[in-house]
């Protein structure tokens, strides 16, 4: 069942995005920081946790999880380190994710070249 | 010309032919889905044969995400797949990891520090750079609350 | 300004290149070179599209059976930043070299002004060229060609193409006889995926001015012919020009003949290299073999910068005209 919702769940995420491409002057990139910021705060408020116990990579794939995943690590920061932690929180926890983006590139770029479109 | 602004702007709007907003719809759903859906496998995977945590699982799916992405987007299928996806290949973190490999590729040509590194965030740096203040912020407020019990 | 030539201009030889796309759509079989690599076997897409330009010169200087030295004067541009496709491509040939920016409208600018050169009786030859290359355009005004985006339906297809035109004193094929320069006009269109809507105003403010100033009525011409509006800007040439009671029966956009429906390009193609192939391609051959006698060839361009478009500036757009006939009416 997890598989399921976590299909259907990933997918009504994207509908979500869409319709804001579709409906909305909003460029891509500014609905990827909506989305982010947005993972923010119902992270803050407890229900993107929800969501992840119930619908996995469904919750936690979207570009939303990015942003559950700054809010947790940030909370945890805060809880051992106080003060420090406010700034070292976020990007501790996400740091997965950018540095296998950044690695990934580096890589990419050694072997590949732009290509033309069709 | 007999035509001003106001009027124009309600012509443009008339001609201009409007998204399939149904079609692009149901592809970002099952696109979307379908990524997650991997995404849910590989944590399965991670946990039940590696003996991973659910939550490093969780990280390593991610990751392996973002390198299948990597690997579609040096090889050209990435934004094919793109064109028709729409959201469904943005939202994901497989979006994220295509804005930061497509530049890198593209502007090889400039050099591997002017070009490739320097170039490597410009589409993707907005999500880190608000994500992190969206972070910092919830992170002020939590530490203000246990600091003074607010 | 209205420009009426003392002597008609001749044109008296052209050619085209093509890149991939082009040269699989409608066109494909008039083009002088289509190729299957559109880096045209260079490193980036920079030096593919000078190379283009070379090869289009190459095919004009060959067909003439002249060499370099012989031009006298060469105008012409492209979309690069500070053109330099063109100012790579003047460095291999040397000519004496007028490079021209007003983004798509440049073959009918480099026309216009061309046909000035030899008129005024400053040049005994002139070479006029356009170009863009799809890939240094996506790169340069949208986003790396790698990154996954969805096009929307108003958007164009940058052309990959370069077309060339030897203009002289005398020849008997196809004239210059007027000309129109253009106006920059803006009525607030701030989309930069809807490029043909900016450019439609530029389009219909210059054929109006054209039509007044001549004395002429659109359905004098066999055809008016514009640059790259595609279908979104066609459709609002049309109801911009009805407004000023004048109607198109016999309008063709270049950027809807050069790419078949099938090609996937949404709102048609645009880019220099957009009217430039399809006048060299397809229009001057026409003219030449008598299927046109009597044309305007009405190319726009979109006068925009990714910074202008990212401060939220809306798309200031010019568009040029040229008259061009056969030899069978300037006789009469």
């Amino acid at each position: 069942m997890n598989y399921l919702w976590a299909f259907v769940v990933g997918g009504l995420i994207c509908v979500a995005g869409q319709l804001l491409i579709d409906l909305t002057k909003l460029t891509p990139a500014r609905i990827l920081v909506l989305f982010v910021v947005s993972g923010v705060v119902l992270s803050a408020f407890g229900v993107w946790e929800k969501l992840v116990d119930f619908a996995g990579a469904g919750a936690t794939v979207p570009i939303l999880g990015f942003g559950h995943i700054l809010a947790q690590g940030v909370e945890k920061a805060v809880a051992q380190s106080g003060f420090v932690g406010i700034f070292t929180g976020g990007i501790t926890a996400c740091s997965g994710g950018v540095t296998a983006s950044l690695i990934f590139a580096l890589i990419a770029s050694f072997f590949s070249k732009s290509k033309s479109q069709s | 010309m007999r035509t001003n602004k106001k009027q124009y702007s309600k012509m443009v709007k008339n001609s201009s032919p409007k998204s399939h907003i149904l079609r692009n719809c149901i592809w970002a759903f099952f696109v979307g889905g379908t990524i997650c859906f991997v995404g849910e496998v590989l944590i399965k995977v991670y946990t039940a044969y590696f003996n991973f945590s659910v939550g490093d699982a969780r990280q390593l799916a991610s990751i392996t995400l973002v390198g299948m992405s990597a690997l579609l987007t040096a090889v050209g299928w990435y934004n094919r797949i793109a064109r028709r996806a729409g959201a469904g290949t943005l939202v994901p973190i497989t979006g994220f990891a295509n804005a930061v490999v497509s530049p890198a590729i593209e502007f090889k040509a400039e050099g591997f520090v002017t070009g490739v590194a320097c170039k490597m965030f410009i589409i993707a740096g907005p999500v880190i750079v608000y994500g992190t203040l969206a972070s910092v912020i919830y992170g002020a407020v939590l530490f203000v609350k246990a600091r003074y019990g607010i | 300004m209205y420009i009426k030539y003392k002597k008609p201009v001749a044109i008296t030889a052209w050619a085209s290149v093509a890149g991939k796309k082009e040269g699989e759509g409608p066109l494909a079989d008039k083009f002088d070179e289509r190729v299957a690599d559109d880096y045209f076997g260079q490193q980036t897409w920079e030096k593919a599209e000078t190379e283009l330009q070379g090869r289009c010169i190459g095919h004009l200087l060959h067909k003439k059976g002249i060499s370099a030295e012989d031009i006298n004067v060469a105008f012409g541009g492209d979309l690069t930043n500070q053109i330099t496709s063109t100012s790579f491509t003047m460095r291999r040939f040397a000519f004496p070299f007028v490079g021209l920016y007003n983004a798509c409208s440049t073959m009918a600018e480099a026309l216009l002004v061309a046909g000035c050169a030899i008129d005024g009786g400053f040049a005994d030859n002139a070479l006029a060229l356009a170009s863009s290359h799809f890939c240094t355009a996506e790169r340069q005004f949208r986003t790396p060609l790698d990154y996954g985006g969805k096009r929307t339906p108003t958007a164009q297809w940058t052309v990959t193409g370069c077309g060339s035109m030897l203009l002289e004193r005398v020849g008997h094929s196809a004239f210059i006889v007027a000309a129109q320069v253009g106006r920059v006009v803006d009525l607030g269109v701030t989309d930069a995926n809807n490029m043909g809507a900016a450019m439609a105003p530029a389009a219909a403010n210059t054929i109006r001015n054209f039509l007044l100033a001549s004395g002429t009525k659109a359905d004098d011409y066999d055809a008016i012919y514009t640059g790259d509006l595609g279908q979104v800007g066609s459709r609002l040439l049309w109801q911009l020009l009805e407004k000023e009671n004048i109607v198109l029966t016999n309008h063709i956009d270049c950027g809807n003949v050069i790419f078949a429906e099938n090609q996937n390009v949404q709102s048609g193609a645009s880019g220099c290299g957009c009217g430039a192939t399809v006048l060299a391609a397809d229009i001057l051959p026409k003219i030449q073999n008598g299927q046109l006698d009597n044309i305007l060839f009405v190319a726009t361009g979109a006068l925009l910068s990714p910074s202008t478009t990212m401060q939220g500036e809306s798309i200031p757009c010019i568009a040029h005209l040229v008259n061009i006939k056969s030899k069978k009416e300037i006789q009469q």
